[in-house]
């Protein structure tokens, strides 16, 4: 790179949804590192109001189609806490069991078909199958599974139709349940295989000091439910979102931006994981360090093997909701609207954090909705670490440099079609 | 415009497969990554030459096959679909958005959108509905769904390869829900369902789990709710016994 010289990616791939990158150098040094989102938004916090309390779950899977289940999820959660509800211990287990189904695909999604390439070398997972058949065939046995208990416990794996505001609309006999164990065994021992494997790949030495944000739970490790944490010391209900966190827009991007208490912090993954590794069973935490993860994770490019651990955890769990499985009777608890009522709702995303917060009329119409997906949320930290990334490297060509930053925004998972859709709307009529 | 040339029988080449994305929710393109068990097939029958949610590698147009994801709500993408269109022999739009505009097609009817404005309009250049791909080229097949099925998706690429028309059933979700035997949720409960007017392809999903069909692969051709007689929208409503 010359000393003043401007480098874009005007879109990158192997992320969900469409984006760019550019940096700036200028004099010997990175002034300008954007994360350029101009997936088109599509409104959905203002299509919300208006429509029945009981909707949101169904529109808002629409939002995203790689992790439909963590908006029905969030959607589920901040409504029932707006009508005072809380569902019983076998709904809760049976939307857990979902949600691994989902960590599963989108984890297995990431690792084999859009992240490890980067590091070995190839232009996508099916240029890497034509030399390693068997690896590729692993991740895509893996997704399968993830996959097929989502389609056995939500109807199907894009926008399940079976989740319901309380609960379910039928809840999936025991045989059906238990005719998954052999496949779920069979990824058990897949996502095992997938921790060692990407121990082994070359993580360039790049650790930055993150704010992490996810959920904490006291016993579990977070999927569904908790309080929102960070490693900066922050422990609130989700109804204390938007007191520390707070959304504004930049020129370049149709995502907002999202600060806590000012601050740029990261939730995915490595947030979760170095919030919560104490949380993991022994037998992961200890499959964790062997692929040489400590108690935390602060290099992005590892990110991977946190993924690889959170994928076997989400098998183990899936196997054991599973064997504990009792079909909740009814499978949906009545949830009646109060008047102007309003709820907070906070699940793990496979990438992070999702806020939800609706109010509702007594008629049940709602009246106001905010949804803050992770990767809005991570737009900052992206671009700072890509400035420090950058700065590191700028003895490299330009091509090595670029691909290079591409993969660093890769370590995210980023999913702009979630992040692009949440223009903060403010209606006046004249 | 469709290119004359496209009639011509396939040239000797593997067919080369272009997957493009509009406003969605990348679920469709999705469907295809979720074709576990046959995508490596698929990828040794199709160069895959521009899939930007797949592969790094992008090999220069013009393609045999572009599937189309999304709906066209921003000029810039108004104008990048005719691109793909000039650049595709066979364009095939894959799910709801792409085929009538989707959910974010919601903006179409919400009466006067001018009022709603934004923290910082300026940064914003969207149009103000949400439109189907043929709305604005010729297309050559659609395929419904929110999500398409996966099923389906396989059956029209396997069409494209062997040079004939992909066999995809026109009728209602009403009739496979009668040929899986379930319990008729509209007639047995009263339970509000589009089943008798949408089209089928989801394998009746809604009805199986005991709710009603909202629609996700849009209106069959040529049905409706009339065999209910006229005021059915308004009978599901009432009870179990009113509906009988």
């Amino acid at each position: 790179m010359t000393h003043g010289s401007r480098l874009r990616v005007p879109a990158l791939t192997r992320v969900e949804g469409e984006g760019g990158l550019e940096i700036i150098v200028s004099g010997g040094q990175v002034t300008e590192a954007r994360l350029d989102i101009y997936e088109p938004p599509r409104f959905f916090e203002a299509l919300l109001r208006g429509r029945r309390y009981t909707e949101p779950p169904d529109i808002t899977a629409r939002i995203c189609g790689i992790c439909p289940v963590a908006y029905q999820m969030s959607a589920c959660a901040a409504i029932e806490d707006a009508c005072g509800v809380t569902v019983p211990d076998p709904v809760k287990a049976l939307r857990r069991l979902l949600y691994c189904g989902e960590w599963i695909e989108s984890h297995a999604l990431h690792v084999y078909l859009l992240h490890a390439p980067d590091f070995l070398g190839y232009d996508s997972g099916i240029h890497l199958a034509r030399d390693h058949p068997d690896i590729v065939v692993r991740g895509l046995r893996l997704k399968k599974a993830g996959n097929h208990l989502m389609e056995v416990v939500g109807g199907r794996s894009v926008h399940p139709v079976n989740v319901r505001v309380g609960g379910f609309y039928r809840a999936p006999a025991v045989r059906d349940l238990r005719a998954l164990l052999p496949e779920l065994e069979q990824a058990r021992r897949d996502a095992a295989e997938t921790i060692a494997w990407v121990s082994t790949f070359a993580f360039p030495d790049f650790s930055r000091d993150y704010e992490f944000v996810s959920l904490r739970h006291p016993d579990d490790y977070p999927i569904t439910e908790g309080r929102v944490v960070s490693s900066g010391g922050l422990d609130i209900a989700p109804a204390g979102y938007d007191r520390h966190f707070t959304e504004f827009q930049v020129p370049h991007s149709t995502a907002l931006h999202s600060v806590l208490d000012g601050n740029t912090y990261l939730t995915g993954p490595m947030a979760r994981y170095s919030l919560n590794s104490s949380r993991l069973p022994a037998e992961i935490a200890a499959a964790a360090r062997a692929a040489g993860l400590g108690a935390t994770c602060d290099n992005p490019f590892r990110s991977i093997v946190v993924r690889a651990v959170e994928l076997l955890y989400a098998c183990d769990e899936a196997l054991r909701l599973i064997g504990g499985y009792q079909p909740p009777d009814p499978p949906a608890v009545e949830v009646e609207p109060r008047a102007d009522c309003t709820g907070y709702g906070c699940t793990e995303a496979p990438r992070g954090l999702l806020y939800h917060r609706y109010s509702i009329a007594a008629d049940g119409s709602i009246t106001d909705a905010k949804i803050v997906p992770p990767t809005s949320q991570n737009q900052r930290a992206i671009e700072a670490d890509l400035r420090a990334f950058a700065a590191t490297r700028l003895e490299l060509p330009p091509e090595r440099l670029t691909e290079e930053c591409e993969q660093a925004v890769r370590s995210y998972d980023p999913c702009i079609s979630c992040a692009a859709h949440f223009l903060d709307l403010r209606v006046s009529r004249t | 415009m469709i290119d004359p040339e496209r009639t011509r029988p396939a040239p000797e080449r593997k067919p080369t497969l272009a997957v493009w994305k509009f406003a969605s929710c990348d679920g469709c393109q999705l469907t295809l990554l979720n074709c576990e068990d046959d995508l490596l097939a698929i990828a040794g029958s199709l160069t895959v030459a521009s899939f930007g949610e797949a592969s790094s590698e992008v090999i220069d147009g013009p393609y045999d096959l572009s599937l189309v994801e999304g709906s066209i709500t921003t000029p810039a993408d108004a104008e990048r679909i005719r691109r793909v269109r000039a650049a595709s022999r066979f364009l095939v739009t894959i799910g709801a958005c792409a085929t009538s505009g989707g959910i974010q097609a919601l903006r179409n009817f919400g009466g006067d959108l001018a009022p709603v404005v934004y923290a910082r309009p300026e940064y914003i250049d969207t149009l103000r509905t949400s439109t189907a791909i043929a709305d604005h080229v010729p297309v050559d097949f659609e395929l419904r769904g929110c999500p398409i099925d996966r099923r389906q998706l396989l059956e029209v690429i396997g069409a494209f390869l062997r040079g004939r028309k992909p066999n995809i059933p026109a009728h209602s979700v009403c009739i496979d829900c009668k040929r899986a035997g379930r319990t008729c949720v509209l007639v047995a409960h009263g339970t509000p369902c589009l089943g008798p007017m949408t089209q089928a392809g989801c394998g009746a999903l809604c009805p199986g789990v005991g709710r009603g069909c909202f629609g996700c692969f849009g209106p069959a051709p040529g049905w409706t709710f009339l065999p209910f007689g006229p005021a059915a929208p308004a009978r599901m409503e009432a009870k179990h016994d009113d509906a009988r």
